[in-house]
């Protein structure tokens, strides 16, 4: 077996054993309310800086470039209360015209 | 009615983006069965583009499953969000833990009952699941025709559905807190630190705001 097989399995094996384990960690260690607040921004924080890295670095450098233009569109259609889909494919255009200009 | 097909549109949009992920990963030398077996499997996106880009620069296996596993460890900390939410036990709670990713999570807990919140949980889930692994092998298997990804905005798809995901979230103000002060601490440190850590250790902004 090469390399690659080797990565690609114990990864996946690896990674499902950890989102196995969040779901059977007892209740009753999350009863806290400080416990509460905590993992309820979880999510809220992981997202965060996942859409910065996603948004604005290239191999983890950071980077300005035609996906600030997508971003900003799904923005402001947020903000204008627009449908979901609209804010999805707004974004996606809008960066690939922006692209596909500078090239 | 609408939280079953914004689930089903999230599914459909994230999941069109395994094209980039299946061209990605053929692009880089990996075999349409790895790039496969990657997206059913391990089935967290970030993780599986990490795995590959790794080993595509000349890293080590050892270094590809740790930034993988790195990445794949905030799954972990959705599950225990998630778990108060589902209340599963057994099979069912094994099928959930699969399905644990991103954007099940996002969906999820932009709901505001707890009905609507397991309704997200596993239409986004399998929606994401099954257009993922169907895209992951057409875009595997189609890796020279579709090119530069970037020219057809599956960069920022991604990106754009998880400010979507985010936005109803931030009318409080320590969630709107937390998220800003995540975002310039990860872009803060990209340079400086191994890929993976400017998004696993923002759990210590979550720990620090909502500690009171």
């Amino acid at each position: 077996m090469n390399s690659q097989w080797i990565a690609v399995i114990i990864t996946s094996v690896l990674c499902y054993a950890l989102k196995y384990i969040g779901h059977a960690i007892p209740e009753v260690w999350l009863a806290h309310p400080r416990v509460q607040r905590i993992t309820n921004l979880i999510p809220i924080v992981l997202l965060s800086g996942l859409v910065a890295m996603q948004a604005f670095t290239t191999k983890t450098k950071f980077m300005v470039d035609h996906r600030l233009a997508g971003i900003t569109v799904a923005i402001v259609a947020l903000t204008a209360k627009l449908p979901f889909p609209v804010v999805v494919v707004g974004a996606m255009a809008t960066s690939a015209i922006v692209y596909r200009l500078k090239i | 009615m609408s939280v079953q097909r914004d689930s089903l549109s999230v599914g459909l949009a994230v999941g069109a983006a395994g094209v980039a992920f299946g061209a990605v990963a053929v692009a880089d030398h990996f075999t349409v069965a790895q790039a496969c077996f990657l997206s059913f499997v391990l089935f967290s996106g970030a993780s599986q583009f990490s795995l590959v880009a790794v080993m595509s620069a000349g890293g080590s296996a050892l270094s590809a499953i740790v930034t993988g596993t790195f990445l794949g460890s905030r799954n972990g900390l959705y599950g225990v969000r998630m778990a108060q939410i589902l209340k599963l036990k057994g099979a069912k709670r094994a099928l959930a833990a699969q399905i644990t990713i991103d954007e099940s999570t996002g969906v999820a807990i932009a709901q505001s009952n707890p009905k609507d919140q397991r309704t997200a949980f596993w239409y986004t889930g399998f929606g994401v699941f099954f257009f993922w692994n169907l895209f992951t092998l057409l875009g595997a298997i189609g890796a020279k025709a579709i090119g530069d990804t970037s020219a057809w905005g599956l960069d920022v798809a991604s990106p754009a559905i998880f400010c979507a995901v985010l936005y109803p979230r931030l009318k409080e103000r320590k969630l709107l807190l937390a998220s800003a002060l995540s975002f310039i601490w990860a872009l803060s440190i990209t340079e400086f630190v191994p890929a993976g850590v400017p998004i696993i250790s923002t759990v210590v902004i979550a720990a620090i705001v909502g500690w009171k």
